[in-house]
């Protein structure tokens, strides 16, 4: 059990993580997200006692790290997979964990062995590729067979087979009764892994609750319908608004229905006399609820590649590059709110009307039998904002 | 006893890379090698020397000549075994690992400390015996008075000069500002203070030439320093002891 009590860090004149309470329970896998520079890092370094809060405290087990009895025989953490000596071997690394922790020399062949480094533990870690170096940071971590378990990023660089494998153990790790936090990036590795969610944003919490609680509470499953043409299009958001099913028109023609079943929007679309062209369920992705959620909170936005001044006169005949839909933040489309007023959270900002070269509604897309006239698939969020240039100096965790 | 954990995972340390290995042996033939080369040199010019510097004639000190080169490979030995942690962020390893800075600093340093200490003791005498080898009759020998204790003392004085930088570095963490510090200090500015007649009574307590006085076993003509080989030694452990404390005060209060 991780407790922490209006934990607060200041650098500076920088708040990095601003009166954040929330306790990690025993026997789920506990996810926490936030955007870059968020103050992931910075609360785990602190749990770890590495970092001193400006104020208030963490505790784990009811003890602050500090002052932890036999810390490592309590706790494993991988916080920074590269942080081993390169000129040192995997199992000497290993090795001297363990003697500072007053464990035994065979457990280091163990974890050797459960992280399936074997082959590799006399070579030196600086020959590592970076799944290599993730493999060797858990196996630190698993070291002490502890009760308590910290994961910053665990599968960043790890194989399909490697993900698969980092999922399975924190699960397996959580159902024999331990703590267990994980903070990733990666939405859908969250939604498969974690039970319980929190998520921060410049430094303050935005909500701490089980993945189908955040997901229903930040985002609503909706039906998608596409009616042949504008006309029919009208017919059918006038006679499904008077049903009581909200309408959104997606950029590309389609509309998004929310608050009313399937086969209720197909039977009034047949009553209203119009055809159908599409109608789909999309389920709402913990994706869209955590965009959702912490967009008013993304520190590191990328902007549209403007390319001014570099752009080539093109040679006669060639056609122009097709712009690539998703490009820029701005342009990607906001799932439908849970219900009216139904969000507690950050407030999105209103929509921007896409203006860049790739938000532009211009290219037809090919090969899409349900668009006929409709240009561009809706945009998808970009997946990992860029880091501001200012940040490109120094890892996340050097803060 | 945590203390004990952390000396054995310290040296695996120390025993697992190859730079530390690597600096102590150089720090071994560096010292040896150089005080044989200047002990045979000096040999050989000894009729050109006037009578006042044959009086004050102190073979002892000859063989040490190399250490002034081979401290060097002792301050990056002591560099490296601290910022080695912090150049490479395995210092968040550690500490969650053990999380009380003072067993982890203790560890850190003792067993260092000793295989330095070692290392130290044997350099010194085997500087000296080669030395006195090929300063053949103008040599001396282990039993004259003050001549043991001068050996001795230059072991304490190289271990010393070890732990010092591993205090420093503990404070400045990084490898190349600890280093980019003490090489200048002990290379240059110790030299100049003492050397200048403006500054040489402070340059006299500089950690390097307190400590070195025990290596001597005849004092130079003029000699006017107000302590003796025991208290310059004392001198050099007090800013040791400064080093270290400063180390530990910024380890504990600083994050990692």
């Amino acid at each position: 059990m991780i407790e922490a009590v209006g934990l607060t860090k200041r650098y500076g004149a920088k708040t990095a993580v601003h009166n954040l309470s929330f306790q990690v329970r025993p026997g789920t896998v506990t996810g926490f997200l936030g955007p870059n520079g968020s103050g992931k890092s910075t609360t785990m370094r602190m749990i770890l006692g590495l970092d001193n809060p400006t104020s208030g405290h963490v505790t784990i087990g009811g003890h602050p790290y500090r002052k932890l009895p036999n810390a490592p025989r309590q706790v494993g953490a991988l916080l920074d997979a590269k942080a081993v000596h390169g000129g040192r071997s995997a199992r000497s690394h290993l090795l001297c964990l363990a003697q500072l922790s007053g464990i035994p020399e065979r457990r280091v062949d163990e974890v050797l062995g459960v992280v399936g480094l074997q082959d590799v533990a006399r070579k030196r870690s600086k020959g590592f590729s970076l799944g290599m170096g993730q493999r060797l940071g858990i196996a630190a971590a698993l070291l002490g067979d502890p009760q308590v378990l910290l994961f910053d990023e665990p599968v960043n660089g790890l194989d399909p087979e490697g993900i698969l494998w980092v999922r399975n153990l924190m699960k397996s790790l959580a159902a024999e009764g331990r703590t267990v936090f994980v903070s990733s990036h990666l939405m859908s590795e969250m939604a498969l892994t974690a039970e319980h969610l929190i998520v921060i944003g410049r430094g303050q919490l935005l909500a701490d609750m089980s993945v189908r609680d955040f997901i229903a509470a930040n985002s609503a499953d909706f039906a998608r319908a596409r009616t042949p043409d504008a006309e029919q299009r009208e017919k059918l958001t006038a006679a499904l608004t008077e049903a009581g099913g909200q309408v959104l028109p997606e950029p590309d023609g389609a509309l998004r229905v929310t608050g009313l079943p399937l086969p209720r929007i197909s039977d009034l679309a047949h009553e209203a006399d119009v055809r159908l062209w599409e109608l789909s369920p999309h389920q709402a992705s913990l994706e869209e609820a955590y965009m959702r959620m912490t967009q008013a909170a993304v520190d590191y936005r990328s902007t549209t590649d403007q390319r001014e001044g570099l752009m080539q006169p093109l040679p006669p005949g060639v056609q122009p590059p097709m712009p690539v839909p998703g490009q820029g933040q701005p342009g990607w489309y906001a799932p439908p709110p849970p219900q009216q007023g139904g969000q507690p959270f950050a407030m999105p900002q209103p929509m921007p009307q896409a203006t860049g070269p790739y938000g532009a509604p211009a290219a037809p897309s090919p090969g899409n039998p349900y668009a006929a006239p409709a240009p561009a698939e809706p945009a998808t969020p970009a997946p990992a904002p860029a880091p501001a240039p200012a940040d490109l100096t120094k890892p996340e965790d050097a803060r | 006893m945590t203390v004990v954990q952390v000396v054995r995972s310290e040296w695996t340390k120390i025993r697992s890379v190859a730079s530390t290995v690597w600096t102590l042996s150089l720090a071994v033939v560096v010292t040896v090698a150089l005080g044989m080369l200047i002990s045979a040199l000096t040999d050989r010019e000894f009729g050109r020397l006037g009578p006042a510097d044959r009086l004050s004639f102190d073979p002892t000190l000859i063989s040490f000549a190399g250490m002034s080169l081979g401290q060097l490979a002792m301050i990056v030995f002591g560099v490296l075994v601290v910022s080695n942690e912090y150049s490479t962020g395995m210092i968040r390893t550690s500490l969650a690992a053990v999380p009380r800075r003072g067993t982890f600093l203790l560890g850190k340093i003792a067993p260092a400390t000793a295989l330095a200490l070692l290392v130290s003791l044997a350099t010194a005498f085997a500087a000296f015996f080669l030395g006195q080898a090929m300063l053949d009759e103008h040599g001396t020998s282990i039993g004259e008075p003050g001549v043991l204790r001068a050996v001795i003392g230059g072991g304490l004085y190289m271990t010393l000069i070890a732990v010092f930088s591993m205090g420093v570095a503990a404070m400045l963490r990084f490898p190349m500002l600890s280093l980019g510090t003490l090489m200048p200090f002990f290379f240059l500015i110790s030299g100049v203070l003492g050397n200048v007649p403006a500054t040489e009574k402070v340059g006299r307590f500089l950690p390097d030439q307190a400590g070195r006085r025990i290596m001597q076993v005849v004092p130079p003509a003029g000699d006017d320093t107000p302590y003796g080989p025991w208290g310059g030694l004392g001198i050099m452990a007090l800013w040791v002891l400064a080093a270290l404390v400063g180390g530990y005060v910024l380890l504990r209060r600083r994050d990692a």
